[in-house]
């Protein structure tokens, strides 16, 4: 059982001291990680996901219920405690869809392979917008197929306690249900986000800075109320951005039917 | 001395890993000396002298890069001696993936990439199958669960394999393969110490510089393929 993961502070990219020297995240929790581009958002969430001793470029210690990780498990059970989506928007390898998925089912030691497999394809079809079939080619998905695919294989296939998340507001899939689903209940997440409505759904962020953890904040009563409109709004972009993708017209009788939340407060 | 043996692909990370892995162990005051056997041609030297270590570069040209690996162990390993290397690392360009340089009692390390396509971990062969320690490259490319197939498919053709993942370009995972390296065995002498792997019997007129082509010009050792049909399902 996890019940608290620890980032012990190692160096920024000027090899200094990083302000924070511990950051405790607690099972339930959702942090977010924000900082400009370049500046360790990615090396802080792959530290985690490989377990970092003092020996990657960050010299950061990760623990685990104050233990280091060799002390907790073996190497093999505690590769299979994280699940991370990473940076990439497509595959690289090339196999079918089906192959890869049953693959990675061994792989992480699951029994009803194919069932869940199945399970990942129609998860994903429901984020995606074209579907993607068991027989196609890994490669030949588009981004977001790809990044839809990945999404559902980290929530269903791996089905990890820590869950790492890098950047899904780019893929052009509905980034709250990916995160919804996700985020299942008790996990360990970690989400990388340059998005104010992720950042504000999340618990506690971690601003980032030269490499560093320069700062933890805390969702403010405030913020979380403000985070609600935010959602308001962004239902309204995401019905705009529907209309679009399905190959309708935008004229300001379709803005208008749309109903802004709080339009006078909003735009004040 | 110990003798480490690295081998795999054309670029897969060789130098990359072992620049990084060696930078940790010169930390610890080891004296450590690097020498690359190659084909035609290689500016791995240059990036090892990096380190300011010993580096010996030996090109086979027109000899089969594993044969002459084989024959010159003596001579590297003498040379080694003579710069009084408590660590010999020997980096070969791995090429028809049907010879493996490991030596039975020696660190045997195959660096892959997570790049080189999912058969390639079946299709490289001994020197994959026959390493101790695998290590895998290019993770910082492809995602997790690509990375957890393939060091799955390399589990399964190796499962006795050490299979370790390093970053080439940051270095993350090199101290791992520090500790690995560390604790190998010392040896002596290479003479009588025995391959992994036998190597394949090449002795054939072109391997003598012979360009024609055809039976009548073909001597020795000469391996006919064996025609079958192969149907489309
Ligand atoms: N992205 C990425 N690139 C890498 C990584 N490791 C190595 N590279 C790059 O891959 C290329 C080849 O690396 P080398 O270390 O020269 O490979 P090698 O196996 O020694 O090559 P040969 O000796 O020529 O067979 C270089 O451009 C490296 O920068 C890695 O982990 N990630
Ligand atoms: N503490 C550190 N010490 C040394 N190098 C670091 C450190 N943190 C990050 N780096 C290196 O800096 C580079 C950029 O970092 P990273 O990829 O994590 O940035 P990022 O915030 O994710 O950027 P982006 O928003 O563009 O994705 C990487 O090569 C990374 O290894
Ligand atoms: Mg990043
Ligand atoms: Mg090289």
């Amino acid at each position: 059982m996890i019940r608290k993961i620890a980032v012990l502070g190692g160096i920024t990219k000027s090899g200094v001291r990083e302000t924070l020297r511990m950051v405790e995240i607690y099972p339930g929790e959702i942090v977010a990680v924000v900082g400009p581009t370049g500046s360790g958002k990615s090396q802080l969430i792959s530290d985690i996901e490989y377990w970092a001793d003092g020996d990657t470029p960050s010299r950061r210690q990760i623990q685990i219920n104050d233990q280091v990780p060799a002390e907790f498990a073996v190497e093999t059970s505690l590769r299979r405690l994280v699940a991370e989506i990473s940076q990439n928007m497509n595959f690289v390898i090339d196999m079918s869809v089906r192959d890869f998925l049953l693959l990675h089912a061994e792989s992480r030691h699951i029994e009803n392979a194919l069932e869940v497999a199945k399970a990942v394809v129609d998860c994903a079809n429901q984020l995606t917008g074209e579907p993607l079939m068991m027989d196609d080619s890994l490669t030949a998905l588009s981004g977001g197929q790809s990044r839809a695919l990945m999404v559902a294989d980290v929530a269903l296939l791996s089905n990890a306690p820590i869950v790492l998340v890098d950047e899904i507001e780019n893929a052009g899939i509905n980034r709250l249900s990916a995160l919804r689903l996700l985020a299942g209940r008790g996990k360990v997440v970690l989400v990388v986000t340059h998005d104010p409505l992720l950042a504000l759904l999340a618990d506690k962020r971690i601003v980032m800075q030269n490499g560093g953890m320069a700062k933890l904040l805390t969702a403010s009563p405030s913020e979380k109320a403000l985070a609600g409109r935010l959602q308001k709004i962004d239902a309204v972009l995401c019905e705009l951005r529907e209309r679009i993708r399905l190959g309708g017209e935008l004229t300001p009788e379709a803005i208008k039917e749309v109903t802004w939340p709080d339009a006078q407060r909003v735009s004040a | 001395m110990r003798l480490v043996i690295v081998a795999g692909p054309p670029a897969t990370g060789k130098t990359s890993v072992m620049l990084h892995t060696l930078r940790h162990i010169l930390t610890d005051k080891i004296r450590v000396a690097v020498c690359k056997i190659d084909c035609l041609e290689t500016s791995d030297h240059s990036t090892y002298r990096r380190l300011s270590l010993p580096v010996m570069v030996g090109l086979s040209d027109y000899i089969c890069p594993d044969h002459f690996y084989v024959s010159n162990l003596e001579e590297i390993f003498a040379w080694g001696e003579k710069q009084q290397a408590e660590i010999l690392v020997v980096e070969t360009a791995g090429l028809c993936h049907r010879c493996a340089p490991g030596i039975k009692g020696c660190l045997s390390i195959c660096v892959v990439d997570n790049l080189s396509g999912i058969d390639t971990p079946k299709k490289v062969g001994p020197v994959l199958t026959t390493a101790d320690v695998v290590v895998v490259t290019k993770g910082d490319i492809v995602s997790q669960a690509e990375r957890e197939v393939f060091r799955r498919r390399i589990e399964m053709v190796n499962p006795a394999a050490h299979v370790l993942e390093i970053n080439g370009l940051t270095g993350q995972g090199a101290l791992r393969l520090k500790k690995v390296v560390l604790a190998s065995p010392s040896i002596e002498g290479v003479e009588g110490r025995e391959l992994r792997y036998p190597m394949p019997s090449a002795v054939c007129s072109y391997c003598n510089g012979e360009t024609v082509i055809g039976s009548r010009y073909q001597m020795g050792n000469v391996k006919k393929i064996v025609y079958r049909e192969v149907s489309n399902d």
